[in-house]
């Protein structure tokens, strides 16, 4: 089959978040990851590949059917995507990618980590598990091509494959009633046996909003953020990447985030803007003017920060809670929350 | 945080993630760089378009809302 392979900019040797606006673009050959790709899916051809900037993908409307419209006009008969470990604006793109390509009927499989926040897009089309990080590259890329091997023979693809997210349902026929099944799964069950089930739910959690407050101009409000923006130097050494902490900094008089007094120490996007001006990724200036319009009642003293870049659900989490403490703590009635 | 009771505005680009982990309260922003700027417009327009960016959060904040929700009212109806 001809194979059209999906990189961003970093994979495709093109450059770092300097490179990040670069526009879809085909070139006729297996490149980076995928020429280690070709070698393990045999007689397919990978024809193409095709790589657009991360901001580019997660950021311009029509830009998964762009890509898509490419990798049609090198003759894909099959698309691959990644592997994007934990990049989320990557893991997004791919995503996007093989959503389009299965709607339109092109045999399409992303790779990505199961966390990686852009899973949900896929749609319908398989998504094959990576490791967290390009240090997996070798292993996420043997189960990403026996996958593709698979797919491209017309099998289907199950956990067996190393397939995550969602799974669509097919009807089979087995030999076993419902009845005997049912009896079964609850034997499993009564011996311990917490995960056996036929129908996996999907784990999205419901998050019940909170009730709103009944006038920002009497309401103590704190403005947070998630892009890595801490004082010039980062005393606190807040990594950059697969954050393990957040952090927190006084802004009692201050009138607004200058430069060069902030830095953003973010890995996943390119930090120019925010440095150039770090009232772009913490509205410090404009909220001091709203409260002393009174449209805020009064601004926390501190700003706390993180970086959201790889990082774990599981460490997302812990962040949230401890930060509601805080701000529980201290009668933060609100929140205004910037992230990348 | 909006789980513990606190309502939060989260002001980002990525709306379909944002939508997807279930944040009740969205203001969409312009670029995932820098989510309350737009370096294509000049400095006093920047700083506009900011203020209507907050001033969306704070409309937010004060609104009940029982699943994830897009305000961007504020922000379409006076573009810069």
């Amino acid at each position: 089959m001809r194979v059209v392979h999906y990189l961003n900019q970093f994979f495709a040797g093109l450059g770092g978040e300097d490179q990040a606006g670069t526009p879809p673009t085909l070139r006729e050959e297996p490149i980076g990851p995928g020429r280690r790709l070709q070698a393990l899916i045999g007689e397919h051809e990978i024809v193409a590949t095709v790589f657009c900037g991360d901001d580019y993908a997660a950021g311009t409307p029509g830009a998964a059917e762009q890509i898509l419209a490419l990798a049609r006009s090198a003759g894909a008969e099959l698309i691959v995507a990644g592997p994007a470990f934990t990049s989320g604006r990557y893991g997004l793109a791919c995503a996007s990618v093989v959503a389009a390509a299965a709607r339109e009927g092109l045999p399409a499989l992303a790779s990505m980590h199961p966390e990686n926040p852009g899973i949900e897009e896929a749609g319908g089309a398989p998504v094959i598990e990576s490791g967290a990080t390009g240090r997996e590259m070798a292993v996420s890329l043997e189960r990403l091509a026996a996958a593709t091997v698979k797919l491209a023979a017309g099998e289907p693809l199950g956990a067996a494959e190393g397939r995550v997210g969602k799974l669509p349902r097919r009807n089979v026929l087995v030999s076993e009633s419902a009845a005997a099944r049912a009896v079964e799964l609850a034997l499993a069950r009564l011996g311990g046996d917490r995960e056996a089930t036929e129908i996996p739910l999907p784990s999205v959690e419901h998050i019940t909003p909170a009730a709103p407050i009944a006038d920002p101009g009497q309401a103590l409000i704190a403005i947070l953020t998630e892009g890595g923006l801490v004082p010039a130097g980062n005393p606190d050494r807040l990594e950059s990447a697969r954050a393990t902490k957040w952090v927190r900094y006084e802004i009692a008089g201050l009138d607004s985030a200058n430069a060069p007094d902030f830095q953003s120490v973010h890995g996943g996007f390119a930090t120019t803007w925010a440095n150039e001006d770090p009232n772009r990724m913490l509205p410090l200036d404009v909220a001091r003017e709203l409260e002393r319009e009174g449209a805020i009642g009064r601004l926390h003293s501190e700003y706390f920060s993180t970086a959201g870049n790889g990082t774990p659900v599981a460490s997302a989490k812990r962040f949230g809670i401890e930060w509601a403490a805080e701000l529980h703590k201290a009668n933060v009635a609100a929140v205004v929350l910037t992230a990348t | 945080m909006e789980r513990a009771g606190i309502p939060t505005a989260l002001l980002c680009n990525l709306v379909g993630i944002a939508q997807r982990v279930g944040a009740p309260r969205i203001v969409p922003t312009r670029g995932i760089p820098y989510p309350t700027g737009d370096p294509s417009l000049d400095r006093e327009r920047e700083r506009a378009y900011r203020r209507r960016l907050v001033e969306q959060a704070l409309v937010a904040i004060s609104t009940p809302v029982s699943e994830p929700t897009i305000f961007d009212s504020a922000l379409t109806a006076q573009e810069a």
